[in-house]
């Protein structure tokens, strides 16, 4: 009965004068049209609130509190801020997070885009080869940095075994400053060049032939197509892992964690903590929730400081060349 | 151009909010595990450890489950208990995960009795009352509040000796028999000293004493005051003792006496045992566990046991079972850890693990126990000696805090040359950024 009232009757054509009252049912459609793609996402943002927003609300209300584990909160304002920022270890482990940062991502991306750059071509067992390069990547942390930590091992480790057949002494990997945050940058270069390579890779095929026919008529050799063609082509692949690796420096943890046989002070000098392990150690070995909270705080503004860097940097550059 | 950058902007933010997400996370997860309901049938209790304390190797939890079918043990163990005791203290924080029965290094007893009497049950009101008088003289004490309330039974204690390896000893032309090596270690400086004649004359790639860490240790082991003082107060910055040994333990890491393995941490250590990286090593009752674990068969009769220099007593380590307050099933859990700390089990567990018992009733059965893999030392007669001789310790809230600052930092005298006096002052900085 409804049904046939609301039904728009012929002849009633709207633009007659006035607004037009469109009937209800149309309406709901309407309505539903705009707002279904709000509902759709819906559980992704209050996944994201319960398990993302909230957390870091909440972290940032722990950080200006003392809060020894097993203990009361109790307020103490910015002190916590006061503590990190006039604290030697932190800065220590900033130094470290950038120095095993940098040795880590700067050969890791190198090494990932010329790989890449051999991928492209017409190879024999290409894909073997692909799929063998994310195996690493596939491999889990522990397991993969319970195997380095044998290998960088001072007594008995291949590493050491091989250097003494060129007649060079033992290092002590572990113990040593750079030694050790070179063997932890050797485990995230095993671990992530497989995985950048593959995304360089994609980003390559994705160029256009075309713009190497026409080089290669222009009489561009190999290495002058891949400044020219390739690069240009791939910056925003670039871009992308640039920001990610650097995301993932700056969270460093597993590695370093476990190369130092699961303890949190990053050696006996701190020679390789991370914020990461920081933060752990104030955490979950020293109990101080609230200096952990306050150490999580700072780590993130700095990755949104460094993110924005990052943009804005290649903002620059892509428009210099235009 | 244009476009695809655009498109790796939103992917920023997803990223950045990600890593927002992933480091809040790590500081708001919580272990959650289920809470065991009270039921009528068979009751289960958890029993949650740290490193080896016996039990399941010499297969006490199947006697006790065969003596007792009403009761089904479910157990589990931490290697370290470094890993172990944070993991602890955040499940009894939450409230929830935490087992029936808790084992409790001797380092964070005093800790329990001060901080968290309310979170552990008084034993006085289980069925395990009657065995709190059995030990010896400071191990209940220790586990006692201000209050009275009793928190925990006494496992182990870890009188300490020298572990050496006579075949390495005798290649550099060192007496090899356990008297005979004793009776040139008057002190701990005659100790090093024999060091330095090992150095001079011992296989290449093997050094006199494990670390610097583990010597330190064994010295201090033999002090009755170590970071506290007897009114309860931090005073390892003016012990002389602990200054000493610090100072003794730093010289020899210098002198390049120590293979400058850290103890429980570098995978070397571990294989210095059957490998010959170095040739002695302190040796808490608990040790002699250890060694016969990563030496493996391979390693019998290539070490064995003597005292420590000058005949001293020490203790090194040991713990205790507690129950948390939370448990389901306090009485049963009080009867396990009753049994399992008795004279009898305690003495099985000696003789087959080396954790040396706690009880008096036990340690007069075991003073005649002889170890076959130590070249048949008799381990009986020495760690007894150690644990009469050995000064009762004054325990503090902070006593493993103290610990780990040293240990790490005269591991950076042997390994990153810093001197002495800088990593004692930067042992100093981290224990009164952790303690305050």
């Amino acid at each position: 009965m409804t049904v046939q009232l609301d039904r728009p009757v012929p002849g009633d054509s709207p633009g007659t004068g006035g607004p037009v009252r469109l009937p209800w049912r149309s309406r709901l459609h309407a309505w539903e049209g705009r707002s279904a793609p709000y509902l759709y996402v819906t559980p992704f943002f209050l996944v994201f609130a319960a398990f993302g927003l909230f957390p870091l609300v909440y972290t940032a209300f722990i950080s200006l509190h003392r809060y020894k584990l097993g203990s009361r909160m109790s307020w103490i304002g910015f002190d916590n801020y006061v503590w990190l920022f006039t604290n030697g270890a932190f800065y220590n482990s900033l130094w470290k997070t950038i120095t095993i940062g940098v040795l880590s991502t700067v050969p890791q991306l190198m090494l990932a885009l010329g790989l890449a750059h051999l991928l492209n071509y017409r190879l024999r067992g290409r894909t073997f080869l692909r799929v063998a390069m994310l195996m690493p990547y596939a491999t889990s942390v522990a397991a993969a940095t319970l195997v380095f930590a044998l290998i960088f091992g001072r007594d008995a480790g291949i590493i050491n075994g091989l250097l003494g057949l060129v007649g060079i002494d033992p290092v002590d990997w572990r113990n040593g400053d750079w030694t050790a945050q070179i063997a932890i940058s050797v485990i995230v270069i095993w671990r992530w060049t497989g995985y950048n390579a593959l995304i360089y890779l994609a980003g390559m095929q994705s160029i256009s032939s075309d713009l190497y026919e026409a080089a290669a008529l222009d009489g561009a050799n190999r290495w002058q197509q891949f400044r020219h063609v390739t690069l240009p082509g791939l910056r925003p692949t670039i871009l992308f892992t640039i920001v990610v690796s650097t995301i993932g420096a700056s969270q460093l943890f597993g590695e370093p964690l476990l190369f130092g046989g699961g303890q949190a002070n990053g050696g006996p000098v701190g020679q390789y903590q991370t914020l990461g392990l920081f933060m752990y150690q104030q955490g979950w070995q020293f109990g101080q929730l609230g200096r952990a909270a306050t150490v999580a705080w700072v780590t993130f503004l700095l990755i949104i400081g460094l993110v924005l860097l990052n943009t804005r940097l290649s903002k620059l550059r892509g428009g210099a060349d235009r | 151009m244009s476009s695809p950058r655009k498109l790796s902007q939103p992917r920023t933010t997803t990223a950045a909010i990600a890593v927002a997400a992933a480091i809040t996370l790590t500081l708001t997860a919580c272990g959650s595990g289920a809470t065991p309901a009270a039921s009528s049938g068979p009751v289960e209790l958890k029993v949650s450890l740290f490193g080896t304390f016996g039990y399941d190797e010499t297969g006490l939890f199947k006697a006790y489950e065969a003596q007792n079918p009403g009761v089904k043990i479910t157990y589990e163990s931490t290697q370290g208990e470094d890993k172990y005791w944070p993991a602890l203290q955040t499940r009894l924080a939450s409230g929830s995960g935490v087992a029936d029965v808790q084992g409790i290094e001797v380092a964070r007893i005093s800790d329990v009795t001060t901080n968290q009497s309310d979170k552990w049950t008084d034993l006085r009101d289980t069925p395990a009352k009657d065995s709190i008088g059995g030990y010896i003289g400071w191990k209940e004490p220790a586990a006692t509040t201000k209050d009275g309330a009793v928190l925990g039974l006494g496992t182990d204690i870890g009188p300490t000796g020298i572990c050496y390896r006579p075949d390495l000893l005798a290649k550099a032309g060192l007496p090899t028999d356990p008297a005979a090596l004793a009776a040139q270690m008057p002190t701990w400086d005659a100790f090093l000293a024999l060091g330095e004649k090992y150095k001079a004359n011992a296989p290449a790639g093997s050094a006199w004493h494990d670390s610097a860490g583990g010597l330190y240790n064994a010295i201090v082991s033999t002090q009755k005051e170590i970071y506290y003082d007897g009114s309860g107060k931090l005073v390892y910055n003016s012990n002389p003792a602990v200054r000493s040994a610090f100072d003794t333990a730093a010289g020899a890491g210098q002198k390049g006496l120590t293979a400058k393995l850290e103890q429980f941490v570098d995978p070397g250590w571990d294989q210095g045992f059957s490998s010959g990286s170095f040739a002695t090593i302190a040796c808490p009752s608990w040790m002699i566990g250890y060694i016969k674990g990563k030496a493996g068969d391979a390693g019998a009769n290539k070490w064995n046991v003597t005292t420590l220099p000058g005949g001293a007593g020490g203790n090194w380590g040991g713990a205790y079972l507690a129950i948390p307050a939370s448990s389901q099933h306090k009485d049963e859990a009080a009867k396990l850890i009753a049994w399992l700390t008795a004279p009898e089990q305690q003495a099985t567990v000696f003789d087959k693990v080396g954790n040396f018992p706690s009880t008096t009733g036990a340690i007069a059965k075991v003073e005649g126990t002889t170890d076959p893999y130590f070249n048949n030392a008799p381990i009986g007669k020495i760690f007894s000696r150690s644990a009469e001789t050995s000064p009762v310790q004054i325990l503090g809230p902070e006593d493993g805090v103290v610990k780990s600052a040293m240990t790490q930092a005269l591991l950076s005298v042997e390994t990153s040359g810093a001197s002495p006096a800088d990593a004692w002052k930067a042992a100093g900085t981290k224990i009164s950024n952790q303690v305050g």
